[in-house]
């Protein structure tokens, strides 16, 4: 099995995922360079958070122009895990990988705080070993994670099971108050209908160890590599 | 030749900057302003032995794959020789 981290330049959380892939899963992880266009001998790659090209023009615009977002789409029609994060997740929308958008934060602020995250479904390659009942609290950090999509994908997000997190208060509750960004219906991350790409505002690698305050993060990364053992057996 | 294009949100898309400065429009006392909305322009020069209809096309096509996301932008093309 074999993790891959994409590094863009401007990516900034590329460590934190290898370190949480190699200490936390114990799993064999590599850097894969921007430029990078044969995927062959990984099993999931992550698209990190940070400032891809500085966020010019649009978060994640002129990431999807990079070579590897062609092999990372053609890594992803074979069905291999891709999983954005963050800047990863505004990546993945960008280039089609994901449907819908993310704009700017309503309140037009930076926010980085630990939110609640309540699990949609426990059904995905990213979410088997992640505890359905538990209210999860992973950090945001981020302006533009105002996730935002017409009323028809919506819909199929919906009927679906596409929508995997949503941002909740303490108890659960999926309210406005509790929605840091104005994210259409509280999303805080989404799949693709074949459940192999996940895309997430929150930062589970940074929510890893009790140290940093949260460990929830870490069943993210061990549902993933238990998915890819068990295809593999 | 020189292409310009301006990017603008759908209208069914939130815009928090631009109720931003219309805030501030109203604090300077500027009365009748209804909503502001706030877009991106793009200057593009282009090889002048283009025809219009060729530069039209490839700008429309610059403009949709690059400078607007479709799924949340409208874009509008303008050729000047």
């Amino acid at each position: 099995m074999k993790f891959g981290v994409v590094v863009f330049p401007g990516s900034n959380c590329d460590h934190d995922a290898y370190h949480v892939v190699s200490k936390h899963v114990g799993q064999p992880v590599d850097f894969i360079w921007h430029k990078e266009t044969d995927l062959s001998g990984f099993d999931a790659v992550i698209v990190p958070g940070g400032f891809s090209y500085g966020d010019y023009l649009r978060a994640g615009a002129l990431a999807r122009f990079s070579p590897v977002m062609k092999a990372i789409k053609d890594f992803a029609a074979k069905g291999k895990f891709v999983f954005g994060i963050c800047n990863g997740f505004q990546i993945l929308c960008e280039a089609g990988l994901l449907p819908g958008a993310l704009i700017r934060n309503r309140s037009l602020h930076f926010v980085c705080k630990h939110v609640n995250l309540k699990l949609e479904n426990p059904n995905t390659p990213f979410t088997s070993e992640v505890d359905p009942q538990k209210i999860l609290s992973i950090p945001i950090a981020h302006a533009e994670g105002n996730y935002t999509c017409d009323d028809e994908t919506l819909q199929q997000l919906e009927e679906n099971g596409q929508i995997v997190f949503r941002y909740c208060d303490e108890s659960g509750d999926i309210t406005d108050h509790a929605n840091p960004n104005g994210a259409r219906s509280n999303i805080a991350g989404i799949c693709n209908q074949n459940r192999n790409v996940l895309g997430m505002m929150p930062h589970p690698e940074r929510a890893c160890e009790e140290m940093l305050g949260s460990n929830d993060g870490r069943d993210i990364f061990r549902s993933l590599a238990n998915t890819i053992g068990r295809i593999a057996a | 030749m020189k292409a310009k294009v301006f990017v603008t949100l759908k209208p069914s898309v939130l815009d928090p900057q631009g109720k931003a400065i219309h805030h501030s429009v109203e604090l300077l006392g500027h009365k009748g302003v209804e909503d502001i909305r706030q877009g991106k322009y793009f200057e593009i020069a282009l090889d002048p032995s283009v025809s219009h209809a060729d530069a039209q096309s490839s700008v429309e096509r610059i403009a949709g794959d690059v400078l607007a996301n479709p799924i949340i932008e409208d874009y509008r093309v303008e050729i000047e020789q």
